[in-house]
């Protein structure tokens, strides 16, 4: 098994990268050694789920050239995907007549939906192409209206009678696996949007996406209990509650490393495989891949796609992980951002690369929340004996936005002094 | 002194040579017409004279100072203007705004200008508040020419002037060539329809490969068979 | 004539603000789209650092305003946007202007715009917390009640001074900048290099200093709008947030590079989204008795609830790609 690693780097192990894992492991000593056993592993374990988010976003970026600006969407659904599915059943909701006025009503809507289209397609009849239009639209009005009015009452109801629609009852990497579903159906529909448009449009297309979502979690408090969360969040292994933290948390690091590794394998089996050359090829020169003939469109969209399933997954493990589903906590700063660091530090479409500069990155922003604390600390001390500063009492947490600061000052200087990452993609030199 | 001398002019785009050592005088009186087989760096040599492409060898100097890898619009106000083959209009802006863009770097002279590039194109006199980009092939070429003459510049770059329209409008745009000479503009541009371009020139440069193959003037270049055989199509 | 009274406050004006705030933030948008080909996510920032200019300057100076008659903000404005103007000038050439020397692609300069947004989110937050606080500082807003005559409606129609200035504010830019644009020399240089860059570049235009126009454009535009959202409702860090996905979708609706069309968008996101959070019941009700016995009014007949407001220029945003992505003056899709 070993020897099949070592016959990936025919040149011996890279340099950089066993730099910079070496970086990693001191580091990881360091924490350790000042913050103790539990909090340690508990960060590894996250800096994990990140790794698998952060390699989704590698074969977007690193692979296809797309830039997804709204990654948090994508964990969020990872996330839901795991609650709703690991979560257990709500008796008071299976036990009441709303699963069957929900299953009714859902069956109206797509009633009303194959409505819609079949009326947009009356243009085939003969209908003039404007008529088609405005009754499409008028038509599809009504029908939104109507879906509502039957809605929101039955939301109501469920979150009076029984708080909200509860989960599956199922293991919890069944959600997880869903969540990377669920991402990947709602990625194709961005990525089919924005099929052959600039790349700009997908950013903002993405980054929209999160919002909705993000609002569509957090308000659907029949689905999520928005404001209130969902916890705990069941394991797919024994909790904390049963082992104790380490040694629960050792099990869970222990599956999601498993993930990594097997994620990776397959990363690098594609990179190697003709797919994987085509999509290289695409992302270097558009204008040749497109002259042999490749449908650079559909390849695009598969790599999308791909890269949506991968942070949804990651992020099913990382929420089941926090025992706890809050659709506020889902933000910008922390889970589109800081994977973005993640993946252009560590070099994008460089597979181990992604993987370390996860795991480096991590460290630091774990480590950077004390550090930021403790930096502001002096300064108040400092300003109150030097000038009798008096600091404004929420210092603490102004503190805390240095860290947006410094990960955007990262990013623009990362992507200027050093594009393709501290560990660059290994191309194949051909002479 | 020539107007433009350029010598042994090695250049191309991202530091791959496709000009290996080209040499080109031109002076005021001339008609210089570049033509060559595809892929002879016909337009490549043009875009080095005016700084759009990288020039790693040679010099070209214009009156004896040197300009190589200068900025263009440095170039605008030496007294060059360049006329590129496609996009050379701004569409959405309309005749008169496009010709006025030519007179940027000396707005004082603007309305002057306009007065004389309306009488030596009378059909844009007539379009001058419609969109550039509205306007046919040959209306299109005008404006092109019109903006860059609006400087009056000493020399007159043209790449493929001709391309893409009816012979009618081609003769036309060859006369118009002939009479910008005539008032005193040096004129070098790269032709397709090498027959009729070389019957106006009095230089004529045949390249090929990226170097020189013949120099002489238009009228010798039609009679020599050599060239008649591989460039003219018989 | 209430619910009419009702409509016009919520809906009408409600919209003619959003809408000028849109509008105002999408010129410069697509300014820049259109001059520099890509798509700058810090102009939302900018907004909110202008205000917090403003802000300043007004805690500094309070109630200087009264000697003109005028609310102080309004007074500190000028000089936010020069200040805004020269910030968006410093960025590009510290973090934009290297990379496209550099010769990158596109969407990396609007990674680096990202990353220049959480700079300038990060600086903010670090001086101002994340409260949100009223501009008006030892003022009062000045809240027009304008009574229907001859008692038609016992509800006035409700406007507010910010709101007024706002709405001829954007009035006046956009004639300023339909003159600029046609009427000058720069403006034109503008709408040229917009055009085709390597021609304006041939034609002698100094593309340095039309970029550097073009960041003084966007970066008071952006103060301005910052500044009067900030005044209708209040100064908060999160201002960018909730403007960035209407903003770009008025810029792309508009068609991209188009600044009329970017104004055209902007009313019409604003618009839409009052027009879609607006329970549409309420116009009904009066009308209720015509109504047969059997139909019932719904209680909330509004197309989405105010909550998922966000959703409607993400829907307008999508509609418009699916359809026609050059939007509607057919700007280009670069």
């Amino acid at each position: 098994m070993l020897a099949k690693m070592i016959e990936k780097f025919p040149q011996g192990l890279p340099v950089r990268e066993t730099l910079v894992a070496g970086l990693i492991l001191v580091s990881i000593l360091l924490v350790f050694l000042t913050q103790g056993n539990a909090y340690s592993i508990r960060m590894l374990v996250e800096a994990s789920c990140y790794a698998i988010i952060a390699l989704g976003l590698t074969i977007q970026w690193g692979y296809g050239g797309q830039f997804n600006a709204g990654v948090m969407g994508f964990v969020a659904l990872g996330g839901f995907c795991a609650m709703l599915f690991s979560v257990p059943v709500n008796p008071d909701f299976w036990g009441s007549d709303l699963p069957g006025r929900l299953g009714r009503t859902f069956l109206w809507g797509l009633a009303g939906i194959a409505l819609v289209v079949a009326v947009s397609r009356i243009d085939r009849l003969g209908v003039p192409k404007k008529w088609r239009n405005l009754l499409t639209i008028i038509l599809a009005l009504l029908v939104w209206m109507i879906f509502r009015s039957l809605f929101d009452p039955l939301a109501d109801a469920i979150e009076s009678e029984a708080g909200f629609v509860g989960g599956l009852g199922l293991p919890a990497w069944i959600g997880w696996l869903m969540g990377g579903l669920l991402a990947g159906m709602v990625g194709y529909f961005i990525g089919h949007i924005c099929l052959g448009l600039r790349s700009d449009y997908l950013a903002i297309a993405t980054l929209g996406i999160a919002e909705i979502v993000k609002a569509f979690l957090k308000n659907a408090d029949w689905l999520t209990r928005g404001t209130a969360t969902v916890s705990p969040l069941p394991w797919p292994t024994p909790g904390p509650g049963e082992l104790g933290f380490i040694l629960a948390r050792s099990i869970y690091l222990a599956i999601t490393a498993i993930m990594i590794v097997a994620i990776f394998y397959l990363l690098q089996k594609a990179y190697n495989a003709p797919w994987g050359r085509m999509i290289r090829a695409i992302r270097d020169n558009e204008i040749s891949a497109q002259a042999m003939g490749k449908d650079i469109n559909k390849r695009r969209l598969e790599v999308f796609v791909f890269g949506c399933v991968l942070i949804g997954i990651g992020g099913g493990a990382l929420t089941t992980f926090n025992g706890i589903f809050d659709a506020q906590g889902f933000l910008p700063l922390n889970h589109t951002f800081l994977v973005l660091v993640m993946v252009i530090l560590g070099g994008p479409g460089n597979n181990l690369g992604t993987i370390l500069g996860a795991l480096l990155v991590y460290i630091i922003w774990v480590m950077s929340e004390p550090l930021a604390l403790l930096v502001m600390q002096l300064v108040v001390d400092l300003g109150s004996n030097w000038f009798a500063w008096e600091a404004p009492d929420n210092l603490s947490s102004r503190a805390l936005q240095a860290r947006v600061f410094v990960i955007g000052l990262l990013i623009v200087l990362v992507l200027r002094y050093a594009p393709k990452g501290l560990m660059p993609e290994k191309t194949q030199q051909v002479n | 002194m020539s107007l433009l001398n350029a010598t042994q002019v090695e250049g191309g785009y991202g530091g791959m040579n496709i000009l290996k050592g080209v040499d080109m005088a031109i002076d005021k009186e001339d008609i210089g017409v570049i033509v060559g087989p595809n892929g002879a760096g016909k337009s490549t040599m043009l875009k080095a004279i005016f700084g759009l492409v990288q020039v790693n060898g040679g010099d070209i100097q214009l009156r004896g100072q040197s300009i190589a890898n200068l900025a263009p619009n440095k170039l605008v106000e030496l007294g060059m203007g360049f006329i590129p083959q496609e996009k050379n209009i701004f569409p959405s802006m309309s005749v008169e705004e496009n010709l006025e863009m030519g007179a940027y770097i000396k707005p004082h002279t603007t309305k002057r200008m306009l007065e004389k590039i309306y009488s030596f194109f009378p059909p844009l006199l007539e379009k001058r508040k419609q969109p550039a980009g509205e306007l046919s092939g040959g209306q299109r070429q005008m404006v092109a020419m019109g903006r860059a003459l609006m400087t009056e510049p000493t020399l007159l770059l043209l790449d493929e002037p001709t391309a893409g329209l009816s012979p009618l409008y081609m003769q036309e745009i060859f006369d118009r060539i002939v009479e910008i000479n005539k008032a005193g503009v040096g004129v070098l541009m790269v032709e397709q329809n090498a027959k009729q371009a070389l019957e106006i020139a009095t230089q004529g440069f045949v390249l090929a490969s990226g170097q020189n193959l013949y120099t002489d003037s238009g009228h010798n270049l039609l009679n020599n068979p050599e060239v008649a055989k591989s460039f003219l199509g018989g | 004539m209430n619910e009419l009274v009702f409509f016009i406050n919520k809906v009408l004006i409600s919209g003619a603000v959003s809408g000028s705030i849109y509008a105002i933030g999408a010129v410069g948008v697509t300014l820049v789209f259109s001059i520099m080909r890509f798509a700058h996510f810090a102009h939302a920032d900018q907004m909110t650092f202008g205000a917090l200019i403003v802000f300043f300057l007004t805690a500094l100076f309070p109630g200087s305003g009264a000697a003109l008659g005028i609310p102080t903000p309004l007074l500190m404005l000028p000089l936010a946007m020069a200040v805004t103007a020269l910030l968006a000038i410093g960025i590009d050439k510290t973090f934009y202007k290297p990379l496209r020397e550099h010769g990158v692609k596109p969407i990396v300069i609007v990674i680096a715009s990202l990353g220049v947004t959480l700079m300038l989110q990060g600086l903010i937050r670090l001086f101002s917390g994340t409260s949100s606080r009223s501009m008006y500082i030892e003022e009062t807003k000045a809240i027009f009640r304008l009574d229907l005559p001859f008692d038609l409606a016992a509800r006035p129609l409700v406007i507010t001074e910010p709101q007024i200035t706002l709405i001829v504010f954007t009035l006046l830019a956009v004639i300023g900048l339909h003159l600029f644009l046609n009427r000058t020399r720069t403006g034109k240089a503008m709408r040229a290099m917009s055009d085709n860059v390597d021609l304006a570049r041939v034609s002698g235009i100094d593309t340095n200093k039309v970029v550097m126009v073009t960041w003084v454009l966007a970066g008071s535009l952006a103060a301005a709008a910052g500044t009067f959202l900030s005044m209708d409702v209040s100064l908060s860090p999160d201002l960018s947030f909730f403007l960035l996905l209407p903003i770009f979708a008025a810029a792309i609706v508009g068609g991209v590079g188009h600044p009329y069309g970017a104004i055209a968008g902007g009313y019409l996101v604003g618009y839409a989204e009052t027009l879609s959070v607006f329970n549409w019941t309420i116009l009904l009700r009066p009308l209720n008795n015509w109504f047969p016995e059997w139909v019932e009014l719904p209680r909330n007949l509004s197309l989405v609830g105010t909550e998922y407001k966000i959703v409607v220029p993400f829907f307008i945003l999508v509609a418009v790609l699916i359809w026609r992505p050059t939007g509607i003056f057919k700007g280009k899709v670069i």
